[in-house]
């Protein structure tokens, strides 16, 4: 028996290193809470990583994160191993601060939060220039004058969104009203498409006839309502328009498979740097989605004020305030 | 007036749609307390149904196989849980525990090797679903000021489970009192001892609590992924089935408190959900944390002021052992 375990060891090591032979170049991609495939956010990431795979034929090593506690062992774990480790999702923040100390030859890209460290690229989003054009299209559409945001985590990069989206309603129409609220306080938020739901019920009840959901996988909760509701919703992150034709106004693209893409290229052809990075509707980082789900809803004179304040956003004609600075 | 009366009455439907699962719930706690066991599985047992209907309802098209599916998995973890229990006098928490932590595991890991959507079941079918009853005349007498309202929204257009839910309530009263049934699964939780006296199998009697709790958090799973909402979701329960088992607490191990103890919790989170955005007036718009907090504070202040001594049925948590 002894004898067997210790065969069956020295054979998966001899696995390990064949392997690491095999590929000199090994990516690596950590997702958040929710899912790979929460429709939302980590699919994108992952939509960006299977085109990586796709186009090189180079996989990549893969990690979900179900709990808090496991953020620091899989980051540990492929800090060791891959040439380079994207990890999605602000709430790595705190734990990549350390790790990316503990392995400083290893390369590290992390979406939705700002890590100042010597290896660690930082790439965010200008979430509220992507909401500000769904806020413009929320106002622009609805019938009743009162629209409503559904939050996922409270947290200050979610308030961004529904800045932007207020700003961009109010630009369309100055008398919009407009209420905002959130699932939750912990994680758990992103997945509880319960009173994601419940809350976008509580929207409509109340008059609103067009909500938009920033909650991830919870958002799933908001769509359906709209669909039960026959309202319409805005979905985000991935383009999410095909879930309920006819319901989903539009969604607010966040180009997070770019991302990924981008710093699995840029790390494999070496061209890969440190540092901040901030994608905005300039650097087709955000947009909002057009596509043959929603082309009946987002009627073509909508679509024309959304690219007219697409291209001064572009420009700099128009100034989208983001919240990090409303709140100095 | 109307200003206020409206939105009252739809926190009130809230209200209604979120406390259906937990009176499934606390009924199937109720059940199988009663008789001498305690039920800690009831979350894993409402996540299990939950999973049951969704995975049945897409693979069918037909939400009614969703449901059968959701009670026979119910009833299928509840015999598990007997045959540790009862046959084998294992301990019920830890037993129950180990119930809750393989449906969290199982049903992601089946879901996502049956459809591949990382641990999700989306139900995409109409038929796959329950829908939404509107109870007749509903729509005329919503003109009618007060009860037309209250007829129309808050009675009509629910679910055939929400209607289930409540049905089982005084159903439940009436077994569990009134019928012999009842009286032997009451004598069970309190004296084992005389019950097997009179001649009546113990075990027996505790196996078919448990196959009627089973069952009904099976229907209260297959509220939470083919009726309230269209899907299963990983930990889709969120804790619902230790919030029912509390709800059997505070309400004495009786029906009708325990269904006003569902009917409170539910009311506390439909209020947070509704509270939440909007301005009240004299003091603004009250931060997010506030207000979620709500439904804790009433609870505490609920319990620790209001509900006085609860009493359990004398032997719960015990296995029984014939010749002791």
């Amino acid at each position: 028996m002894i004898r067997r375990s210790a065969l069956l060891a020295a054979a998966s090591l001899l696995g390990l290193s064949l392997a690491a032979q095999a590929q000199d170049f090994q990516p690596a991609l950590l997702f958040d809470m929710g899912g790979k495939f929460d429709k939302s956010f980590n699919e994108a990431a992952y939509n960006g990583a299977e085109k990586f795979k796709a186009e090189t034929g180079i996989s990549y090593l893969e990690f979900e994160v179900t709990n808090e506690s496991q953020r620091d062992q899989a980051l540990e774990r492929m800090a060791r191993r891959a040439s380079i480790v994207v990890v999605v999702g602000f709430a790595f923040g705190t734990s990549l601060e350390a790790m990316s100390e503990r392995y400083p030859d290893a390369k590290f890209t992390i979406i939705d939060a700002s890590v100042d460290k010597p290896n660690v690229q930082s790439i965010l989003f200008k979430e509220h220039e992507g909401s500000y054009l769904v806020g413009m299209a929320a106002a622009l559409k609805s019938q009743t004058g009162k629209i409503g945001f559904v939050g996922g985590m409270d947290i200050p990069l979610i308030h961004n969104f529904e800045w932007g989206y207020e700003q961009g309603a109010k630009a369309a129409n100055p008398d919009i009203q407009f209420t905002a609220n959130y699932v939750g306080t912990t994680p758990a938020a992103w997945s509880d498409a319960t009173r994601a739901k419940e809350l976008a019920f509580s929207h409509y009840d109340g008059g609103a006839d067009v909500v938009y959901a920033a909650a991830g996988a919870a958002g799933l909760g908001v769509l359906e309502a709209s669909k039960d509701k026959d309202k319409f919703s805005i979905g985000v992150d991935s383009n999410q328009n095909h879930l309920y034709p006819g319901n989903v106004l539009t969604s607010m693209l966040k180009r997070v498979d770019v991302a990924v893409y981008e710093a699995f290229k840029s790390a494999q052809d070496g061209s890969w740097k440190p540092g901040l990075l901030n994608l905005g509707l300039k650097e087709d980082g955000v947009d909002y989605a057009l596509d043959e789900y929603n082309k009946d809803v987002l009627t073509p004179d909508i679509v024309t004020k959304l690219d007219e304040a697409k291209a001064k956003i572009i420009s700099g004609e128009i100034q989208v305030q983001d919240y990090y600075s409303k709140q100095e | 007036m109307s200003d206020l009366w409206l939105p009252a009455l739809l926190l009130l439907d809230s209200t209604i749609r979120l406390a259906a699962p937990l009176i499934l719930a606390a009924l199937a706690g109720l059940f199988c307390e009663r008789a001498g066991i305690v039920n800690i599985a009831l979350e894993g047992k409402l996540l299990g149904g939950a999973f049951a209907a969704a995975a049945a309802a897409q693979l069918t098209g037909s939400a009614w196989i969703g449901l059968i599916a959701a009670m026979a998995f119910g009833w299928g973890l509840a015999m598990v849980h007997g045959f540790a229990t009862i046959t084998h006098r294992g301990d019920q928490v830890v037993s129950g525990m180990a119930l809750n932590i393989l449906v969290a595991g199982l049903g992601p890991v089946l879901a996502n090797a049956w459809f591949q959507q990382a641990g999700r079941i989306p139900v995409t079918a109409e038929a796959a679903r329950f829908p939404s009853l509107t109870l007749p005349f509903a729509e005329a007498a919503r003109s009618v000021p007060v009860v037309g309202q209250i007829y129309a929204e808050l009675l009509s257009g629910h679910n055939l489970l929400v209607y289930l839910a409540f049905l089982a309530v005084p159903l439940t009263f009436w077994v569990i009192w009134k019928t012999r049934f009842g009286l032997r699964l009451r004598a069970v939780g309190e004296n084992p001892a005389a019950v097997d006296t009179a001649g009546i199998s113990v075990p027996w009697m505790r196996y078919r609590a448990l196959m009627v709790s089973g069952a009904l958090c099976g229907i209260g799973g297959a509220y939470l992924s083919i009726a309230q909402n269209a899907g299963y979701l990983r930990d889709m329960s969120a804790g619902k089935g230790f919030l029912a088992l509390a709800a059997l607490i505070f309400g004495k191990w009786r029906p009708v408190p325990t269904l006003l103890a569902c009917l409170l919790f539910a009311f506390t989170d439909a209020l947070q959900i509704r509270l939440q955005g909007l301005p009240v007036p004299g003091i603004g718009e009250i931060p997010t944390q506030f207000v979620q907090a709500i439904p804790y504070v009433v609870t505490v202040v609920l319990l620790a002021g209001f509900v006085g001594r609860a009493v359990a049925p004398k032997a719960i948590g015990v296995p029984y052992v014939k010749d002791r």
